[in-house]
Order: C-alpha cells, then sequence, then structure tokens
C-alpha cells in the first residue's frame, strides 16, 4: 500500500473556512483507485463549506491571506478572493 | 437595421452577465452551409491560395465578401444589429476562429479569458459564437460564467477553476448565437456525444464610441435616478434593478464591486457621468468634493 495524495480547492464567498464554497477543483493522486469526492447535483460543490470538508476527513493546507487592495484598485474584481486548499493521503 | 436594434434592456442584461444569447437567429438555410466553409476555413486558413480570413483590421462591411456563408451570417439584419448596437458604427475585424470538436472528444480547455489582461477603461470587444448545429446539453456547448466579464485576470490565471457555481454550458437550437463581452471567462468542453460540433467565432472591435447606438426607445423610462438605492428608494423596473443581479458566485464584497464596474460602463454607454446603483460612486466623489479632488 503506497499513499497518494488528494488534493482539494475549495473558494468560498468569505473569509471563514464556514462560508459558502463557489468554487472547487479536485486532482487525485490515486487516479480513480479509491473514492474522491461525494456525490452531489450538476453545478453543486462537493462540499457546502469547508468545515463540511473537514468533517468529511479533508485535512486543511492554506488559507487565503486577506491583503489589502491597492489605492485605485478596491472597486476592481479580480479572481476569487478566499481560496483553501486541502489534502487527503488515502492508500492505495 | 433600425427593427434589430438592441433595447434598453438587453444592453443592460449585456452590462450585468456579459453576455447575449439568440436562440435560431440564423436561418437553417445557412445553417445547412456553413460546416463545409466553416471546414475550409479551418483548413485553408494559412495556405496561401484557399480560403482565408480577412486581414486584421479590415472594416467588417469588407469581410467576407459574396459568395461566402459566413458572410451572409454577418451580413444578416438580426446579426448587423446586434453588433451596431454594441460596438457602434464602422466596427473592424479582429479576428475569427473555426472551432471544431469531434465527436467522441474527451478533453476540455482550462477555463480562460482570449488576448491579454484587460486595460482599465469601459470600452470594449465583442466576440459572436455561431454554433451552426443544434448542440445538445453535455456535447461540447461552451463553458462561461455569467457575470465574470469585468474581472481584471490573466488569461490562463483561470485554469485552476475546474468548477464555478452559476456557470453555464452552452446547449441549444441550431442557428443559436452567442454574444460575449471580450472579458467573458470560457472554455470549450469534451464532446462526448455521436455528432461533431462546430461552431464559428469571430472579434470584433468598435472604432467609434459606443455610446446610445442600441434603439433607445425604452432608456427614459428605464435609466434610473442616481439616487436609486437599495435601502432607500428604488424605481421597480430599471436599470438598476438589472444591475442587482447577484450571480451565485459573487460573495457580498464582489457583488458590490461588481455593481460599481456596471455602473461605471452604464456611465459610458449613456454618456451619463452622474448614473449610479446604490450610491457606492456617487458616495465617493461627494466625498471627494470636499478635499477638492
Amino acid at each position: 500500500m503506497t499513499p497518494r495524495q488528494q488534493v482539494l480547492y475549495l473558494w468560498a464567498n468569505g473569509s471563514a473556512l464556514d462560508s459558502t464554497v463557489v468554487a472547487w477543483a479536485f486532482h487525485d493522486g490515486t487516479d480513480g483507485n479509491v473514492p474522491g469526492l461525494p456525490e452531489v447535483p450538476d453545478g453543486r460543490p462537493p462540499y457546502d463549506t469547508g468545515v463540511d470538508a473537514l468533517r468529511d476527513g479533508w485535512r486543511l493546507l492554506q488559507s487565503a491571506q486577506l491583503i489589502a487592495q491597492q489605492t485605485g484598485q478596491e472597486h476592481r474584481n479580480a479572481y476569487l478572493d478566499y481560496e483553501f486548499v486541502f489534502e487527503r493521503l488515502v492508500d492505495c | 437595421m433600425d427593427g434589430h436594434l438592441l433595447t434598453t434592456r438587453q444592453m443592460a442584461s449585456f452590462v450585468a452577465d456579459g453576455y447575449l444569447r439568440f436562440d435560431a437567429l440564423v436561418p437553417d438555410g445557412l445553417n445547412h452551409r456553413a460546416s463545409d466553409e466553416m471546414g475550409r476555413l479551418r483548413e485553408e486558413r494559412f495556405t496561401g491560395d484557399g480560403l482565408r480570413p480577412p486581414a486584421t483590421g479590415t472594416p467588417l462591411e469588407a469581410c467576407y465578401p459574396p459568395p461566402s456563408v459566413i458572410g451572409e451570417y454577418l451580413r444578416l439584419p438580426g446579426v448587423q444589429g446586434i453588433i451596431r448596437s454594441l460596438l457602434g458604427p464602422d466596427p473592424t475585424f479582429d479576428h475569427d476562429w473555426t472551432h471544431h470538436i469531434p465527436a467522441g472528444t474527451a478533453e476540455g480547455q482550462h477555463l480562460h479569458t482570449d488576448a491579454i489582461a484587460d486595460s482599465d477603461d469601459p470600452t470594449f470587444d465583442i466576440q459572436l459564437f455561431w454554433f451552426p448545429h443544434e448542440v445538445r446539453p453535455g456535447e461540447g456547448g461552451t463553458r462561461f460564467v455569467p457575470g465574470s466579464h469585468l474581472h481584471r485576470v490573466q488569461p490562463s490565471a483561470l485554469d485552476r477553476y475546474q468548477h464555478i457555481a452559476g456557470e453555464e454550458q452552452f446547449a441549444g437550437p441550431a442557428g443559436t448565437v452567442l454574444v460575449f463581452h471580450h472579458g467573458l471567462w470560457h472554455a470549450g468542453q469534451p464532446n462526448p456525444g455521436p455528432d461533431d460540433r462546430w461552431m464559428h467565432k469571430v472579434r470584433l472591435n468598435p472604432t467609434q464610441p459606443q455610446v446610445l447606438q442600441w434603439d433607445t426607445a425604452d432608456l427614459a423610462e428605464l435609466h434610473n435616478d442616481p439616487s436609486d438605492h437599495v435601502f432607500a428608494r428604488m424605481q421597480p423596473d430599471s436599470v438598476a434593478h438589472t444591475f442587482r443581479a447577484w450571480h451565485p458566485w459573487h460573495g457580498v464584497t464582489t457583488y458590490r464591486n461588481e455593481q460599481v464596474q456596471r455602473a461605471r460602463l452604464w456611465r459610458y454607454l449613456t454618456d451619463d457621468d452622474t448614473y449610479d446603483v446604490d450610491h457606492y460612486l456617487t458616495r465617493l466623489e461627494g466625498r471627494a468634493r470636499l478635499v477638492g479632488r
């Protein structure tokens, strides 16, 4: 049995880990040999919040830093602000 | 063309969402002949004596002269009305491309924007996507993110967003045309279906201010007063009402910033430097005047 890493990105609509998830990405180091994300209807995130991911066994690796915007750019949107990165090590 | 110009409601939706959709706009007679010319353009684009695209900067009216199916499409009164409403007179050809996704294609593109990061001014190009045949759900229709067009991003930095709440994947009848603000996030998708998917995409540039070029008959009725505020008094059916559209992936800060950017774009389109929604710009401008800025 060799441990493999699964990585989950969740982007929330606020800076808290219990804010609502609005975007997600999943990368599977097991190449599909073990279960990945929970089954949900199309268009729905795999977890409603980051806390729900913790409860399903994901370990939080990183939270987005809160960085003040440059003067003159305060009202411009760019990327999704609140990124949380999780991992799960699984044997396969 | 006059009977085919966009309305103020459509223009406001374009500003809020970054796209418009016109189902079955192109007649079947043109759609049936499209794949052949699209295929030739795809195969012969870089050859010396085949079907080649116009040179970048060519006036649109001189692009794809007869006989040309793509030219016939671009000269349809309905298509001309859309282009005139959004770009004004005398637009020019930027580039086009034939997007062909063979049946059974498993790979899709990452989410991206085209070209490079945008300038800070409100001017915009449009991109027209013509699907000459029916696209069934999940069979290669373009994926896009409503409300993403005014975000300032680098094109390939969006790769990591595999899924965004509220994103859409086009499916619809033959002859449908999607019209995108050039900044809208989008991606080609896998086509596991049994039929090839064809689409012609063209980018067009304005050459004159894009001010009040649509059918403005309903503008006075819908163009709200700058005092229109969600926490004070609101005109129930107005441009501001459309600009309050909340896309599912927007948090509170993103949503309010988006309203600011929509108001700025509407100021440009209407040549009204006082326009506002929910007082965000007016509040800051009023205070700036106190210190002489």
